[in-house]
């Protein structure tokens, strides 16, 4: 008699969930999962975090300078990018100041993104496109302080670290909505 | 030697005697015809009363009287439709061949499901090809326990599937710019699939980890060499989003995130983060590059809307469609897709005069939430030319733009979210072409 109880409670769960799934209703978390999860050692959860916020959580040390991001741009990213970030073959890094509601909108690092991080997120993570994450966090700091620079958006004597990067203010920083909750 | 009996009867206006030829004994006649040439015809036909004891199979293609080729571990289409492929748009020719797009032939498919093979592909940095034994999903942040799972530990969990549309942020944009590209369906439409995923309830995994009050988005991170990284609001985890690890039924292929993708439903296509291997919770959004310089929507104003990820109630008539040449007058079908990130599609109208008229289209079921659902309309075409549209709306009373409406939000220069009506225009000759309306 329980067994049978327990067959008939299983049946009608299952066919609730048949229900559900049919319906298109989503809510799936009253199911149980198995917790086959293993606890991440705080060693693989540092060493994979790799996204850096607005705010700058997460930044490593060091720095680095317009000047040796010069160094770096010509030798990793002008083949690409061109001439103090001109574009062709890939995105241009700079210029367009001005032209956002124009009809030949120019969307660059100077004219358009509105922090300064993520200039540092996506080159440490992304960039160069045929050696992703091969430049030292000096180097990124360098690169991304000349970036900054070839936009007018520091001066040409300019260090990058942990704590400057974050301070930058980027020209179209009000340009955005947030749209997540319209 | 290919029959051309399906294609002749299609070519000639219903009704009319020979458009039942080929059910007739005059119709296999005239196969054996087109089949043997002028001079096997003849011959056939004088030979006919003298064989009359002949074995049947003379009537009959080589197919039929020969054993077929054996089985085979993995199906692959006929060789006769070896022209259905993605056209490849690379972005930056050799300097990145791995970037760029693929895109799927829309215009030689039917039904409402992809192809797995076709689905559109759109890489930032190439496709990995990731060893699942090694592969790892790290979920951490404002979690109680940071947790590892193992893809052999995912399988292990209850699945549910999701049969949804996937559609690139950047679909249709060479409609957007000023003067209408003379291109097919594919190439304007392509970065759009429909698949049936299934995988493991991400309420499930977090849940697991324990979420942390205040926690109110999380980040989504690929394996790949672009380790493309995207912020999405938690609420979509305990809606509908879910780990995918197979795409209709079989286990997801290498250039749709093998072996794990985040799947949320009716999002930007990029969202599906392929290859994923990070899920990180926190309170606020992480501006990445990919959801900040790029995916942002450029308003006429020059302000840009952020995180705008549902995509817009939309629809596109794939037969006839740029690029084709119409059969000739007659009844034909109309047929396309519509599709909607808000929810169902509830109603798909056809115009055939540029969009002074609308007729309801059939909607083939099942209609499902966020997925691609084909829709059809005879039409009886006269000859004359035309203008064909086609317009969705969806359970939330969202309908489709017509262009000057989208024109008047967005920037000339924003390429994304593109879902304004689409105008294909029939000539007198019948050739459909790619117009603005």
């Amino acid at each position: 008699m329980f067994t049978y109880k327990c067959l008939a409670v299983s049946a009608v769960a299952v066919m609730t969930l048949g229900a559900c799934a049919m319906q298109g209703t989503l809510q799936q978390s009253s199911v149980p999962g198995p917790a086959l999860g293993r606890a991440a050692t705080v060693e693989e959860v540092k060493a994979w975090s790799i996204s850096i916020p607005p705010g700058g959580a997460g930044l490593p040390a060091g720095s680095g300078s317009v000047q040796q991001g010069m160094a770096v741009y010509a030798a990793k990213c002008v083949a690409c990018h061109g001439e103090k970030g001109a574009g062709k073959p890939a995105d241009a890094l700079a210029g367009g100041s001005g032209t956002l509601a124009s009809a030949d909108a120019v969307r660059t690092v100077g004219s358009y993104w509105p922090y300064a991080t993520t200039l540092f997120d996506y080159v440490r993570r992304a960039m160069p496109v045929n050696a992703p994450m091969s430049l030292t966090n000096e180097e990124v700091y360098a690169v991304t302080a000349y970036m900054l620079n070839i936009n007018g958006i520091v001066p040409a004597d300019a260090v990058m670290n942990a704590q400057a990067l974050p301070q930058v203010k980027m020209p179209n920083r009000g340009g955005f909505v947030d749209y997540s909750r319209k | 030697m290919k029959p051309q009996r399906t294609a002749a009867r299609s070519r000639v206006p219903a009704g009319t005697a020979a458009a039942v030829e080929g059910e007739s004994a005059n119709g296999r006649r005239k196969f054996l015809e087109r089949s043997l040439g002028a001079a096997g015809a003849l011959a056939a036909a004088v030979a006919t009363p003298a064989r009359a004891a002949d074995p049947v199979g003379r009537d009959f293609p080589a197919w039929s009287t020969t054993p077929g080729t054996p089985m085979r571990g993995y199906g692959q289409p006929s060789k006769f439709e070896d022209k259905v492929l993605r056209t490849l748009t690379p972005s930056y020719g050799a300097t990145s061949p791995g970037t760029g797009t693929s895109r799927t032939p829309l215009q030689t498919l039917n039904g409402a499901i992809t192809p797995s093979g076709l689905h559109f592909e759109r890489h930032h940095n190439g496709v990995p090809e990731i060893d699942p034994a090694q592969h790892k999903l790290l979920i951490h942040g404002m979690v109680k326990k940071p947790l590892v799972f193992t893809v052999a530990n995912l399988l292990r969990y209850p699945m549910v599937s999701r049969t949804c549309f996937v559609e690139c942020a950047g679909n249709s944009s060479a409609n957007t710019l000023p003067k209408a590209p003379q291109a097919n369906c594919a190439v304007i439409h392509g970065l759009l699939s429909g698949s049936e995923w299934t995988g493991v309830s991400l309420s499930l995994l977090l849940d697991e980890a324990g979420v942390e009050a205040g926690a109110k988005w999380f980040l989504a991170e690929g394996a790949d060499s672009a380790a493309m990284s995207r912020s999405v609001s938690l609420d979509k985890a305990y809606d509908d989003a879910i780990i995918a690890l197979y795409q209709n039924g079989e286990r997801i292929r290498p250039e749709q995130g093998y072996p794990l993708r985040l799947l949320v439903p009716g999002y930007q296509g990029n969202m599906n983060v392929k290859w994923l291997r990070r899920l990180e919770v926190s309170a606020t959004p992480m501006h990445t590059k990919d959801e900040t310089s790029k995916y942002s929507l450029l308003l006429r104003d020059g302000t840009a809307r952020q995180f705008d990820f549902e995509l817009g109630v939309k629809s596109l008539i794939t037969q006839p469609s740029g690029g084709m040449s119409m059969p000739g007058a007659g009844l034909l079908e109309i047929s396309g897709l519509a599709w909607s990130g808000a929810g169902r599609i509830v109603k798909a109208e056809v115009s055939t005069d540029g969009g002074a008229s609308w007729r309801e289209a059939v909607l083939q079921g099942p209609v499902l939430p966020k997925a691609l659902t084909r829709f059809r309309l005879p039409w009886d075409w006269n000859g004359a030319p035309a203008l064909l549209q086609s317009r969705a709306t969806d359970e939330k009373g969202n309908l489709q733009m017509t262009r000057a409406a989208w024109n008047a939000i967005y920037s000339p220069a924003n390429r994304y979210h593109n879902n304004m009506i689409q105008t294909w225009a029939v000539d007198a000759k019948g050739s459909v072409s790619n117009v603005y309306l």
